[in-house]
């Protein structure tokens, strides 16, 4: 029987209790958002640190201080971070897009075949322009046939985008002739090559390549969205509770396929930003960076089981992945260790992850 | 209580291929009211809410809601009129707060710079003031709701069900996946629930529950209804033996 009540309408114990329960579960739970961005920033750190010593005692030189590396970083952030922000949105809704990396090579093997038959036959830059509306329609395919293969379907999105990577991948080897399509539009290779002087004082020059840029404003774009916007409240929701958001009346299939479009778009950006840096289109563009992608958002403190996640979170995950890539050249060491320094970190981020949320995530109810 | 029924069931029946799930069932509910509906597994309790909350449409019968006759087409559109179900897992996202949860698919919105972004502030200014009204303590309303206790997530969506204004609530074994204490919260966020004129339709395994918090009870058996009382007018060996047929 419920105790007589107060003059609140609620029995007396039930409310001392309740705060006892909720102070202690709200500990558990800021410690658990906060750890997660914080692992990352902090493994950051002992990174740059750790390639500074190794650079000081073998080779008596910096790795920090240096423009040219920090320049070089940056633009090797760009590849997986463009697939890692797609990315992002699909795992916090809880699935995986494995089909990012040959959505990428689709992109920049249409963008080049494109941009070399209308380069000539119009003005350079209405060319790109063309290349670029066609490549990224192009890209959208395979995201669009992802959404409604899993939001309609209700395939795994594991299996529906395993098998979008063999189709994506065997169409753009087969648009690209099996090989690489070079290009010779002088806009695109100004746009991959060349730096953007944002600030001159005196004998300064502040400048960043280009395609860090457009890196960077998408990535602020796409913050935007996911924090701010209601598709990307939904995103969370979907990832969190998909049956709750049904219920709340959420479209989750149109968010669902919107959102492997946007996985594809991103992509597909990555894929006509790196034909603009090598000049050539390549099937293979994206081939390794799928792991990479994954990883980026894996250590950026996003959940493979869904509802979690950032994309301040992911552009750190891509900036390890960059160091290590970078640093490990840079120290000279043979280039196949990136692969098995990259895989390790994933697996460790996931360990970590899984052992904090033991530690701090069981409800007192459970 | 008022004298008008906010919702009636007339003769409502429903049959899934032979099986009389349902057969002649009427009963009203008055705002302000908790009718506690009692019964054992396959009674028809099921049948009925989801018959009321638009997931299954009678085969005879009628419902009337606030004055008028009433068919849902779907589960929405019984929710936009008022009639709001709280399922025993209780629909809330663990991975966002209080006031992405009381806003869920509904989301305010405001303009910044001439650009539309959620409005967290009034999210959780308006969670907090619903939360209030139901006498419900949340420190942070900035953190996920998987931090919080089983009786503050079921307060949670109670809260969602009041800022939108439901007139009818049904609750599906809201104590059931509950502690003791955390039950005896439930209890009394039920008690408040009908001071806002809100009519209650109370499911429950638990006898105890019913009498805590009902002002009348239905007791259905294989389909029908086998007793109708005032809570106050009877015992818990008069409703068992309804329940079971004795």
């Amino acid at each position: 029987m419920s105790q007589p009540p107060t003059a609140n309408g609620k029995p007396e114990t039930a409310n001392r209790l309740d705060e006892l329960v909720s102070e202690r579960t709200t500990w558990a739970g800021s410690v658990r958002s906060t750890a997660a961005s914080m692992r990352a920033w902090i493994f950051l750190f002992f990174l740059l640190v750790g390639f500074e010593i190794w650079a000081q005692l073998a080779y008596h030189t910096t790795f920090l201080f240096n423009p040219f590396n920090a320049s070089s970083i940056a633009v090797f952030t760009v590849g997986p971070l463009l697939l890692a922000l797609g990315q992002t949105f699909v795992v916090i809704s809880g699935g995986i897009d494995l089909s990012v990396g040959f959505t990428m090579g689709l992109a920049a093997v249409v963008f080049s075949r494109i941009l070399n038959l209308s380069t000539g036959v119009l003005p350079d830059p209405l060319a790109l322009v063309v290349a670029l509306v066609v490549a990224l329609l192009a890209s959208a395919v395979p995201g669009l046939i992802n959404g409604l293969l899993i939001a309609i379907l209700r395939v795994p999105p594991f299996i529906g985008t395993l098998g979008m990577y063999g189709v994506a991948r065997g169409i753009a080897y087969l648009m690209a002739g099996g090989t690489t399509v070079p290009i010779s539009n002088p806009v695109v290779s100004f746009i991959g090559n060349q730096p953007l002087t944002l600030l001159s004082i005196g004998d300064f020059h502040g400048s960043i390549p280009i395609i860090v840029l457009i890196t960077i404003l998408l990535t602020v774009a796409m913050m935007f969205m996911l924090s701010q916007s209601r598709f990307g409240r939904h995103v969370y929701a979907i990832g969190g509770n998909r049956q709750a958001s049904l219920r709340a009346g959420i479209n989750v299939s149109r968010n669902t396929i919107a959102l492997y479009i946007l996985s594809a778009l991103s992509a597909g950006i990555g894929g006509i930003l790196y034909t603009a840096r090598f000049t050539a289109g390549a099937p293979q563009a994206g081939e390794t960076l799928l792991l990479d992608s994954i990883a980026a958002v894996v250590i950026g403190g996003a959940s493979l089981f869904g509802g979690s996640g950032t994309i301040t979170g992911t552009v750190i995950g891509a900036l390890i992945i960059a160091v290590i890539q970078y640093g490990l050249v840079f120290v000279n060491v043979e280039p196949f260790w990136q692969f098995v320094a990259v895989g390790v970190v994933i697996i460790i981020s996931v360990l970590v992850d899984q052992t904090q949320k033991q530690l701090s995530g069981a409800r007192t109810d459970e | 209580m008022s004298e008008q029924p906010i919702l009636q069931v007339q003769s409502v029946s429903k049959r899934f291929g032979g099986v009389h799930a349902l057969e002649n069932v009427s009963m009203d509910l008055y705002p302000g009211e908790v009718l506690a509906l009692a019964g054992d597994n396959g009674a028809g309790k099921s049948t009925l809410i989801k018959i009321i909350s638009g997931v299954h449409h009678p085969d005879e019968g009628k419902i009337w809601y606030n004055g008028a006759e009433a068919t849902f087409e779907n589960p929405q559109k019984a929710r936009e009129q008022g009639i709001e179900t709280i399922y025993q897992d209780l629909a809330l996202a663990d991975n966002l707060d209080v006031g992405a949860n009381v806003f869920l698919g509904r989301e305010p919105m405001r303009r910044v710079l001439g650009l539309s972004v959620l409005d967290r502030k009034k999210m959780r200014v308006e969670a907090a003031e619903a939360l209030r009204v139901l006498d419900i303590r949340i420190h942070r309303f900035d953190l996920p709701l998987r931090s919080m206790s089983g009786g503050q997530r079921q307060a949670v969506a109670i809260g969602r069900a009041i800022h939108w204004k439901a007139k009818v609530l049904i609750m599906d074994e809201p104590t059931a996946a509950l502690g003791v204490p955390e039950q005896r919260k439930v209890i009394a966020l039920i008690k408040s629930l009908k001071q806002s004129g809100v009519g209650v339709i109370f499911i429950s395994h638990n006898l105890v529950d019913i009498f805590a918090v009902s002002d009348r009870i239905v007791v259905l058996r294989r389909g029908q209804k086998v007793g109708e009382t005032a809570t106050q007018a009877t015992n818990s060996d008069e409703i068992v033996r309804w329940m079971v047929g004795g």
